[in-house]
């Protein structure tokens, strides 16, 4: 790859090319509106033509057209050139039997073990932000591993979430599983710093690689809780120019990549 | 609200399941749902909302309805504004991503006027289909370890009696009432539908009454031509209403779809004042028409013609 001069580009932007490359190709993804829905048809015309997306509208193997990104995974536009259609149950009911290697969403606020809070913001009695809630997103991360995108500020990235909308290790250790939740969990939280995971024993988040130019103290900083650190820590390759173009070509509107 | 087997088996048996026109005006219908039912809504977010039904009902002044559906959008706020409803129970309810968290959402549920009710989109979904299935509940495995079970009451986490894991046992919902939009029926009510299916054919055999709303209707010769894509069979409906453009602004698969632009002025609008800004919404475009015909004429015939245009572009290459 010839990347000596490095493009620029939007937070959102590396967000979306950063947590399509995690995707490869074969797998079945199960992928939320927004910034996933985007990455994921982003690494299908990259790295990954047998890549399977499906969405929660009930959508087998999209095909997105660039240019004509849906307002929700439920619009005609979620089903083009797809393999096929089911009802929104049954689509769900995949994540359940096994069919899934992967769900893919975007996320609100955050915990050290990845729970992901998307329904109140302060007391669930008395809310200071009543948020639209889990949608798919609380089925998708009980029964599945996840990749979550979203954004890395100090708000979003908290101790204890306010509220576990959808599950990540909640507890950590042995919590999840000891809950009845005896499959899927976090895998990967990509934000526009870095690339985090989850420690193997305490199920904390830990960093695992740094985007182009930020600094280990960069992310703790930016974070409500003490990180772990990969001792091989990594750092990402920039975003390529093609992988910019072709993000570009499918969301010429600025739809997601605000 | 729950009713036992016996009077859920009652309101079927009870009911004319003869092959009978069902041919109604979208008035007459709305008589057909009473203050404070139960009232399940068909399609998804943007997709076959039944929006000239839910636009009769509140023209109607129907009160305290306590509606159910897969995930809500801008219907869900005009039904609180409005006051038609006071409780909604949905996996998601917000206009859609690219507008935002939805203000009016937030302004009656933090201010208590209105019920959220949070159930995750499977939840909701194996409700319908054990309404539908005629038996009390459904087990599953998600919601396990969350706060989303816990502020639940109408749920049970049980050891199962096979293999003793953990389980999560939702009961069946079975609405007195469901509003459908489709793309065709015949006049008994038989109902095909294109595209996503959603939850609507569970919520249709649930439900005690189906009132249907329909692009267009068909003669029941035509509909058994192509019995396979019937989805709705004619005895679970009461109701039949021809309504084109029934889900405007929101869209219908193959035939328009959303009409993005109202969306974002009416997004635009609400974000400043969300109660008096529903107030002005509702009067102008809910309160004011004469009929569905001079709503849409509100809305615009170059907006209509390109959601259309956009719509059948579905079945283009």
């Amino acid at each position: 790859m010839t990347t000596e001069t490095t493009p620029s580009y939007t937070a959102s932007e590396l967000l979306a090319v950063m947590s399509g490359r995690i995707l490869t190709d074969g797998q079945v993804v199960f992928a939320g509106v927004g910034i996933p829905l985007l990455a994921a048809t982003l690494a299908q015309r990259l790295h990954g033509p047998g890549l399977t997306i499906l969405f929660e509208g009930g959508t087998i193997g999209a095909f997105v057209k660039p240019g004509e990104l849906p307002p929700s995974t439920n619009e005609q536009r979620c089903t083009r050139r797809a393999n096929m259609l089911l009802g929104s149950t049954d689509v769900l009911l995949l994540l359940q039997r096994g069919y899934v290697d992967v769900g893919f969403m975007g996320g609100a606020q955050i915990d050290q073990y990845g729970n992901l809070n998307s329904s109140y913001i302060g007391d669930p009695d008395n809310p200071t932000t009543r948020l639209p809630g889990t949608g798919g997103g609380n089925d998708i991360s009980s029964l599945t591993q996840m990749i979550v995108a979203m954004k890395h500020e100090k708000r979003r990235f908290v101790e204890t979430v306010d509220f576990v909308t959808s599950p990540g290790f909640l507890r950590g250790r042995t919590s999840r599983r000891d809950s009845g939740l005896v499959a899927g969990g976090m895998h990967r939280v990509v934000t526009d710093l870095a690339i985090l995971g989850f420690d193997e024993e305490a199920r904390r988040m830990k960093v695992l690689a740094l985007h182009p130019g930020v600094t280990a103290d960069q992310v703790q900083e930016n974070t409500g809780f003490e990180l772990l650190i990969d001792p091989q820590v990594r750092v990402t390759e920039p975003p390529t120019e093609k992988e910019l173009a072709v993000l570009r070509h499918l969301d010429p509107d600025r739809l997601y990549i605000a | 609200m729950t009713q036992t087997y016996l009077e859920l088996r009652r309101k079927t048996e009870e009911r004319d399941r003869s092959l009978h026109e069902k041919v109604v005006s979208l008035e007459e219908a709305a008589k057909l749902i009473k203050d404070g039912e139960t009232l399940g809504i068909g399609g998804s977010t943007l997709s076959r909302t039944p929006m000239a039904m839910i636009w009769a009902l509140i023209r109607a002044g129907r009160k305290n309805l306590s509606c159910s559906r897969s995930i809500v959008s801008s219907e869900g706020e005009l039904l609180f504004a409005s006051g038609a409803s006071d409780h909604i129970l949905t996996s998601w309810f917000s206009q859609g991503i690219v507008w935002g968290v939805s203000k009016v959402m937030r302004h009656y549920t933090e201010s208590r006027k209105a019920r959220f009710e949070e159930w995750s989109h499977m939840a909701v979904g194996l409700r319908f289909r054990a309404g539908a299935m005629g038996v009390p509940f459904l087990p599953m495995r998600s919601m396990l370890g969350s706060d989303v079970i816990r502020r639940l009451e109408d749920v049970r986490e049980v050891d199962c009696p096979f293999t003793g894991e953990k389980v999560v046992l939702v009961p069946a919902l079975n609405p007195e009432v469901a509003i459908i939009h489709v793309q065709r029926c015949d006049p008994y009510g038989n109902a095909q539908m294109d595209g996503l299916s959603f939850m609507d054919i569970d919520l249709a055999m649930a439900a005690n009454r189906v009132i249907l709303t329909t692009e267009r209707i068909v003669t029941n010769e035509q509909i058994r031509r192509a019995p396979d894509q019937t989805k709705i069979p004619f005895f679970a409906v009461e109701a039949v209403v021809e309504v084109p453009f029934g889900c405007a602004p929101h869209e219908c698969y193959g035939v328009y779809e959303p009409l993005f632009k109202h969306l974002d002025s009416y997004a635009a609008a609400i974000k400043k004042d969300p109660e008096a800004a529903m107030k002005q919404y509702l009067d102008r475009y809910f309160h004011g028409p004469k009929s569905w015909t001079e709503y849409l004429e509100l809305l615009g015939l170059e907006e209509l013609l390109d959601a259309a245009r956009r719509g059948r572009s579905i079945y283009d290459d």
